[in-house]
């Protein structure tokens, strides 16, 4: 049975032209872009290209532009990076209580060395209030880091406003864009960040293809030390296929990208709008408004995540799911408890990431599939008899 | 990630359903961690005649409970209690390692019901007891990497290399020899 593909927040297919235009620098066009013989003078052109290419789809310079072997690389280079860098002014950080593992994390890891950090709260949508970040600075503040759209639940954060609190302040601002960049439109300048995070992986890229924007003039200490590639500021021979190929696919986006999002919003508001009606107590989870055009999540109560993303499946329907229970630390998402849901419902995550290409038909295959589904499992779900006989039927 | 036998059970589960006229009724975990099981049996000369469950869970935990239901139809209350967690995962030709821990407690679910028909037997309350917690949510995984820990050693994350103490204000498991808790930043004991 094909396979309808709705985890896009997981992995792109790379595109053929993207494919095209990495296939010589895997094979004849091994240069390394550090040599100066021909070889290497036509790698490090490949190489200069694609970054113009990056800058232009995030509003930069090529000379802001650093890359990296992953978004999780470009979050921890931009954390770390630009936390020791300030240190001198100060220790401690503020970001979101939604923010990916590899931006917490990296906090946590600053913290055993002495830093300390304020998260900030968010809604029942997942946004977060800018003044609450305003209320969280402090005057050994350093560093803001604030996603720019969220993987889990689709919403999109009032980026410019935190940027211009942050301004204000005069304290660096991070986003974590990688679930954004290249899907909606992002522009370093009109957000007023120091440093964005971006992976190729997310846009029909290739995987192990990410970077990161720093602002000219913002501090960071490399992660990677080493020899005198991108600037000094990350070492370690470039990626060129992956490079070349971001480059590729950070222009198609940048020309694809209004004929995508039309083609992608009604597809998902179909399933945000049907799925609801079609199976009772299931909940929208993220913003309606202020939402990824890719991504539709929900909440289906009284059953697990995991169970439905199997049957889904084997219906040849591929989707993910933020359940304790696919994790492999077998918590619930901290995403979903931060956003307020109980820790029953969040157990019944699901997210529906569309594709450039998922078409009505691959939408009414799973508004076909799913409620027999929910439906099996939910016969078998002891929170659903005890709610039925609660509610008296 | 699964076998082909826990697929099975969890695709087509055994004795699924609620049972109006139980004899005895148990129930365990939590949806912290992400799995409950509910356990029916109606037992007839003191053996089990029938068995049902209900199960809110992932596809181990399914397949475990419908695995266990199977295992248990039909044997004497002393050979059901004699089904561990260890049998039923081997039966299912074995669990992945993070599942071993938080799904596999169908035999702890079969046995409480077990408890409350020798319970009612004996006279106490005939109602269905309360969930019986049988782990320490907060100390499921690593507070750094996020990696299950193995059920028999807490104390060390295998993956950070990181050795663990309980911290005495909030019982969350942190680094061991560190100045302050991770989860509640209180001073540790014996530190600054």
């Amino acid at each position: 049975m094909p396979t309808t593909y709705f985890d896009h927040i997981a992995a792109t297919p790379v595109r053929p032209e993207v494919f095209e235009a990495m296939r010589p620098f895997l094979t004849a066009k091994f240069g390394n872009p550090q040599s100066l013989h021909a070889a290497g003078r036509e790698a490090l052109a490949a190489v200069d290209a694609a970054r113009e290419e990056v800058a232009a789809l995030v509003g930069a310079s090529a000379s802001e532009i650093y890359f990296t072997a992953s978004g999780s690389e470009a979050n921890n280079f931009a954390v770390k990076g630009m936390a020791l860098g300030q240190q001198a002014r100060g220790r401690h950080i503020v970001v979101s209580a939604i923010e990916h593992s590899s931006v917490l994390n990296a906090v946590k890891a600053l913290e055993r060395s002495g830093f300390s950090s304020t998260l900030v709260p968010v809604d029942r949508e997942g946004r977060v209030d800018p003044a609450d970040v305003e209320k969280a600075l402090t005057k050994e503040t350093v560093l803001v880091s604030v996603m720019t759209a969220n993987s889990e639940v689709g919403t999109i954060q009032p980026v410019a406003e935190i940027g211009a609190v942050c301004r204000a302040r005069n304290v660096l601002f991070h986003t974590d864009a990688v679930a954004a960049a290249g899907n909606i439109p992002v522009d370093v300048k009109s957000l007023g960040v120091d440093g964005l995070s971006l992976a190729g992986d997310q846009f029909y890229g290739p995987q192990g293809s990410a970077a990161l924007y720093v602002r000219k003039g913002a501090r960071i200490l490399p992660l990677i030390d080493g020899g005198i590639q991108e600037g000094g500021r990350r070492g370690g021979t470039e990626n060129v296929p992956g490079i070349v190929g971001l480059g590729r696919a950070a222009a198609l986006a940048r020309a694809e990208m209004p004929a995508r999002t039309a083609a992608l919003i009604p597809l998902r508001d179909r399933l945000l709008d049907e799925l609801p009606r079609r199976i009772e107590h299931v909940l929208v989870t993220g913003s309606r408004t202020a939402r990824l055009p890719h991504h539709a999540s929900f909440c289906v109560e009284f059953v697990e995540g995991e169970g439905m993303l199997l049957f889904l499946d084997m219906n040849g329907i591929a989707v993910s799911s933020g359940s304790a229970c696919t994790s492999k630390s077998l918590k619930a998402s901290h995403v979903l408890l931060a956003m307020g849901y109980d820790h029953a419902t969040a157990q019944g995550s699901l997210v529906f990431s569309l594709i450039d290409g998922t078409t009505a038909a691959d939408v009414e295959k799973v508004l076909e599939a799913f409620p027999p589904i929910v439906g099996r499992l939910r016969a078998m779900s002891p929170l659903y008899t005890t709610y039925l006989k609660e509610r008296g039927s | 990630m699964y076998s082909d036998k826990v697929m099975d059970h969890f695709a087509n589960p055994r004795n699924v359903g609620v049972m109006a006229d139980a004899d005895g009724v148990g129930q365990v975990g939590n949806p912290v961690c992400g799995d409950m099981m509910t356990f029916y049996v109606k037992v007839k000369d003191d053996r089990l005649d029938d068995v049902k469950f209900q199960t809110f869970g992932c596809g181990a935990a399914i397949a475990v409970s419908s695995m266990v239901s199977e295992m248990a139809k039909g044997k004497t209350l002393d050979e059901a209690m004699a089904i561990t967690n260890d049998l039923v995962a081997e039966e299912l030709g074995g669990l992945p390692k993070n599942k071993m821990h938080c799904s596999n407690l169908g035999a702890d679910a079969l046995h409480e019901a077990i408890k409350n028909y020798r319970d009612r037997q004996a006279g106490l309350p005939a109602e269905a007891p309360a969930a019986v917690d049988l782990h320490e949510h907060e100390s499921c995984a690593c507070p750094y990497c996020d990696t299950a820990l193995e059920e028999e050693d807490k104390t060390f994350c295998r993956a950070c290399r990181v050795e663990f103490e309980e911290c005495p204000a909030c019982g969350g498991i942190t680094k061991k020899g560190d100045a302050a808790c991770v989860h509640c930043g209180k001073p540790l004991a014996g530190k600054g």
